[in-house]
């Protein structure tokens, strides 16, 4: 029933006067379709950046100058130029089938976050209290597609708990009696 | 769910009756599908974005209710299919107005089986058809719970989704 991505209506996918139809440069994001590796990113903040400063008081010349971007540095979430599945290594595709409502709540002592990405410390730390990925999505700012990766990555990581929302398997999926009975009680209260 | 045409009040609705104003989130969309994993030659792609717009409603220690508003958009089908795993059932708003702006989610949700009441959405606090017109008009069968609503209300939604888990209690049980 449903209609595929790219079926009949794929002539006619964007929509709003603003997207990057004819020149592929743009998105909803405001990410660059390309890779543009002229400028990797923007010197934001006080401070020079890396690429700016001068070579002289060099001591140790072991690294040719590196014509690659470095990794996504710390403010990368704030960065628009890093475009959303560049985060995820290029996958878009999660390890698990998460849920859109399904619930995540960080496990992770504080020591564990170190070394993590940004983008999984800042879900760390949303999910102190439990949020579900829906939530993660809209309060990071990040695509739901990037968010169940990043949440997939973490809960493998061990480092938050997913609770998949219950279903019946035999009705596809649908909430059991119980749970129905269980939400129509709680709404009387409310 | 909560569905129904453009500007029928599905952001009012869940907003009305969540703890928290309604967030967006949204997804990012390539005209060959997301199933594409090699997303390095999309200079000549189009993207573009489908949001949704969602609540919550924490109804006991371990019980949390998200609404979702479906993208108003018909054509984004597949976001749809992803909301309708696990889900109670749909409201669909209805403008009274413009009927026919409903069609294509009572037809999406007679097809996939979902559990969905009607909910005519009083612009103006008139209700300018009552429910059997409706009903008629739109060639529901009488299983299918009509009701009318004003999607501003915290009373009014919170007595929509009631009807509608009662409604999808009772389809379960038959």
């Amino acid at each position: 029933m449903a209609t595929p991505p790219g079926g009949p209506s794929s002539g006619n996918w964007s929509y709003g006067p603003a997207q990057g139809q004819g020149d592929g440069s743009a998105n909803g994001y405001g990410y660059p379709s390309v890779p543009d590796h002229r400028q990797p990113y923007a010197p934001q903040g006080p401070g020079p950046s890396p690429y700016d400063q001068p070579q002289a008081p060099r001591i140790q010349p072991v690294q040719p100058q590196r014509r690659t971007p470095e990794p996504a540095p710390a403010g990368a979430s704030n960065n628009p130029l890093v475009r959303p599945y560049a985060m995820t290594g290029g996958r878009t595709r999660p390890r698990y089938q998460l849920a859109i409502e399904a619930l995540v709540h960080t496990t992770a002592q504080p020591h564990q976050m170190q070394g993590q990405l940004p983008e999984h410390q800042r879900i760390c730390n949303l999910c102190r209290e439990i949020k579900s990925v829906a939530e993660v999505s809209a309060l990071l700012t990040i695509p739901l597609g990037v968010a169940r990766i990043l949440v997939a990555d973490l809960a493998e990581a061990g480092l938050v708990a997913i609770h998949q929302p219950g279903g019946d398997e035999n009705a596809g999926g649908q909430p059991d009696v119980t749970l129905l009975e269980r939400v129509l009680s709680g709404l009387r209260k409310l | 769910m909560v569905a129904g045409g453009f500007g029928v009040g599905k952001t009012t609705f869940v907003g009305a009756v969540s703890e928290i104003n309604p967030l967006r989130t949204e997804a990012v969309m390539t005209s060959a599908s997301a199933g594409i994993d090699d997303l390095t030659h999309t200079g000549d792609k189009t993207t573009t974005t489908v949001a949704m717009d969602f609540g919550r409603i924490t109804l006991d220690q371990d019980l949390i209710l998200y609404l979702f508003g479906t993208p108003g958009q018909d054509r984004f089908w597949f976001m749809w299919d992803d909301l309708v795993r696990g889900a109670i059932g749909a409201i669909v708003l209805v403008d009274t107005r413009r009927l026919a702006d409903c069609f294509p989610a009572v037809d999406y949700f007679e097809n996939s089986g979902l559990p969905f009441v009607i909910a005519l959405n009083g612009f103006d606090g008139q209700q300018p058809y009552n429910p059997d017109e409706v009903r008629e008009a739109l060639q529901i069968g009488p299983d299918t719970p009509i009701i009318t609503t004003d999607a501003r209300h915290r009373a009014d939604a919170k007595s929509a989704l009631i009807t509608l888990v009662e409604h999808a209690l009772m389809a379960r049980l038959r």
